[in-house]
């Protein structure tokens, strides 16, 4: 008994040392981000299923051009990226990275949208802040958030998900990747779903 | 009862431990953390660390006098920004034939699979080996520091390395970093 409770409580304790509590941090945003701490991992239902027609949406972008899913139709795959929200760490930790990626997006004929509930001024230093982005951000602050609710993304706290959704050409949904809030998807789920994509049109 | 008592006992040491993880950031003076680096491929990066590539090295396998760790990840814009002025600090390392052999440069990418790790080499042509460190293994033992993040030590005459840099920020001019390398190992 003892030592089945002794197993039990090592395995618990080493289930705290091997959970990822850290986050990578740039400097770049120094004491510039607020910390929510550890959420919820997931905290949504999605609403949209794999292998039927991505809702379309039109939202305001940092640029001032108004967004439509459907002008890519028949030209780009699409790739949303929805992050919870601007100045928080993970998210801060993440775009960047897209950054520095855009010839993969191109070689599979992709483009990449990101997406937050934040409004515009709020976007503009957020991004400001990470340097040039070579992707529209879009505002899905007002009806807030009913883009990501009509995707099961939007949380109960009106932030949304981490979530990197994979639409083709025709505007059919091939990937819904809803990750832990509290984690960076890694990149190896992008290259893998563009490539897919991008050889069975 | 005793029991019970055994298990809250446990439970208390066994979280204790857990959340003793969090270190502080090496110091000068200091002992460098015992890392272990994934197994190298390539002959010629083993070659210039002095290891085999039987498997997993620690870092106090590397041949050489001083070592410069870069703690970056392929998200950082900061890390980005920097990669040129790293390229060219071991550029200058590499064309000095007085401290070719003595100093040893290589990034560790906090968070970074193997995969991101590579774009980020592509991407900037980083010409010294990098590291994934996706488990944050590496990157915990150093004290969770913001990226980039530098620290530098010196091989004692017992073989330790002892930290003699360690600081937040790219290097963002070579020729300067290098003196204050320099300097501060007397090399």
């Amino acid at each position: 008994m003892m030592k089945k409770t002794f197993v039990a409580v090592m395995t618990v304790a080493l289930f705290l040392i091997a959970t990822p509590l850290t986050y990578g941090l740039s400097e770049a945003f120094k004491d510039s981000v607020y910390n929510p701490g550890q959420l919820k991992p997931i905290d949504s239902q999605l609403k949209v299923k794999v292998g039927e027609p991505a809702p379309d949406f039109t939202l305001p972008s940092l640029s001032g051009e108004k967004i439509t899913l459907s002008s890519f139709r028949d030209n780009k795959n699409v790739v949303l990226s929805f992050v919870p929200a601007a100045w928080t760490p993970v998210c801060s930790d993440q775009w960047p990275g897209y950054n520095i990626v855009k010839d993969i997006f191109d070689q599979n004929d992709a483009v990449l949208l990101g997406i937050t509930v934040d409004n515009i001024p709020t976007l503009y230093s957020w991004v400001r802040e990470m340097g040039q982005l070579w992707f529209p951000v879009l505002s899905d602050f007002w009806p807030h958030g009913a883009v990501a609710d009509a995707y099961g993304l939007l949380r109960s706290d009106g932030v949304t998900e981490r979530a990197l959704l994979f639409i083709d050409k025709k505007g059919i949904l091939r990937h819904a990747h809803v990750s832990d809030i509290n984690v960076r998807p890694p990149m190896q789920v992008i290259v893998t779903e563009l490539e897919k994509m991008n050889q069975t049109p | 009862m005793l029991k019970l008592m055994s298990t809250l006992i446990l439970l208390f040491f066994s979280c204790t431990f857990a959340f003793a993880v969090d270190v502080a950031p090496p110091k000068e003076g200091e002992s460098l953390p015992e890392m272990l680096l994934p197994a190298i491929e390539d002959a010629g990066v083993q070659k210039y660390l002095g290891v085999s590539g039987s498997g997993p090295f620690s870092v106090n396998d590397i041949q050489g006098e001083v070592v410069i760790i870069q703690i970056f990840s392929m998200y950082c814009p900061h890390c980005q920004a920097d990669a040129p002025f790293v390229n060219e600090l071991y550029k200058k390392i590499q064309n000095s034939s007085q401290i070719r052999e003595k100093i040893k440069l290589l990034g560790v990418g906090a968070g970074n699979s193997n995969l991101e790790v590579d774009i980020f080499r592509q991407k900037y042509k980083v010409s010294f080996p990098l590291f994934e460190d996706e488990r944050f293994v590496i990157h915990k033992q150093v004290g969770e520091v913001r990226t980039p993040y530098f620290i530098a030590a010196k091989k004692n005459s017992e073989g330790a390395w002892i930290v003699f840099y360690s600081k937040l920020g790219g290097i963002k001019n070579a020729d300067s970093f290098l003196k204050t390398i320099r300097q501060l190992s007397g090399l």
